[in-house]
């Protein structure tokens, strides 16, 4: 289980890492897609298993369309994708994730161990999730269909002013 | 738990398994032989008039983003689903209403034409 964890998270830092260093930007799309999978992985990991088919469904699958058609939208050449010159700005925000990141370790190395509980064996189906989402969750679920709204509005309100 | 997972380790080391020795059978026995003509890019034996590279319109996006959110409102119904019984009408009631806002986006959209191609 915690081999797991750690196979399953370094291959998403790995992949994370890939895809910012890569110039290519349908390369680093396809990095990403690594990244997700290994992040249903953890999710699965953590008993969560409607959550890391959602993941998979939704964001290896749906998002990453987006995310291709906003790379061929831009359509990017070769010289525009070239790198360039490092400055201030780059060195400060290395220097103050660098930080970050040893604070978030002291953090972590200080934080006691906790014991995990057991969950039951339909802990996260997708079932539960039903029986959850009904109960104790259903205010905010229905506030998600505002939200489908909203964001439809949204893209149709920019796309379309776009079009006229 | 899980051990449920084995079969969907099987099919993704037996798909990428697939993949890596297609690839790595092509490389090894196919002929490479470049010659200019066949390098050449062509479309039903026409040649190239504009680059392939061109940007792609705005309404792909579009569709695609009306698809994603229409796509997690799907999400939403499958926990329903496998309850459906157990909810009953309260259920439901409570999937109509969620149903109900989402329907007024699609009459909204459609509406204001965004489904239409033109």
């Amino acid at each position: 289980m915690q081999q797991l964890f750690y196979v399953f998270g370094s291959l998403a830092v790995a992949s994370g890492l890939l895809m910012v260093l890569q110039r290519n930007p349908i390369t680093a799309a396809m990095n990403l897609v690594v990244t997700m999978f290994s992040l249903a992985a953890l999710f699965v990991l953590l008993s969560a298993h409607f959550i890391a088919v959602i993941q998979l469904l939704v964001y290896a699958g749906a998002i990453m369309v987006l995310f291709i058609f906003v790379i061929m939208l831009l359509n990017l050449q070769d010289d525009e994708l070239r790198p360039r010159g490092r400055n201030f700005i780059h060195l400060v925000s290395v220097a103050v994730v660098l930080f970050a990141m040893a604070q978030l370790w002291q953090l972590l190395s200080r934080t006691p161990a906790i014991p995990l509980a057991p969950v039951d064996e339909a802990y996260g189906t997708t079932g539960e999730m039903g029986m959850l989402l009904f109960s104790d969750y259903l205010f905010p679920f229905e506030i998600v269909s505002i939200l489908i709204l909203a964001a439809i509005v949204g893209a149709v309100v920019l796309a379309k002013r776009r079009l006229d | 738990m899980l051990g449920e997972y084995v079969p969907v380790l099987i099919t993704l080391v037996v798909a990428m398994g697939l993949a890596a020795t297609f690839i790595l059978l092509t490389t090894i026995l196919g002929p490479k032989r470049y010659l200019r003509v066949k390098m050449e890019p062509f479309e039903c034996g026409v040649e190239q008039l504009v680059s392939p590279r061109r940007r792609f319109s705005v309404k792909f996006y579009l569709v695609a983003m009306l698809f994603i959110l229409f796509d997690i409102e799907v999400v939403f119904l499958y926990p329903w689903a496998v309850r459906f019984r157990e909810l009953g009408w309260y259920g439901f009631g409570a999937m109509m209403i969620f149903l109900g806002v989402v329907f007024i986006t699609l009459a909204y959209e459609w509406r204001k034409g965004a489904l239409d191609w033109d």
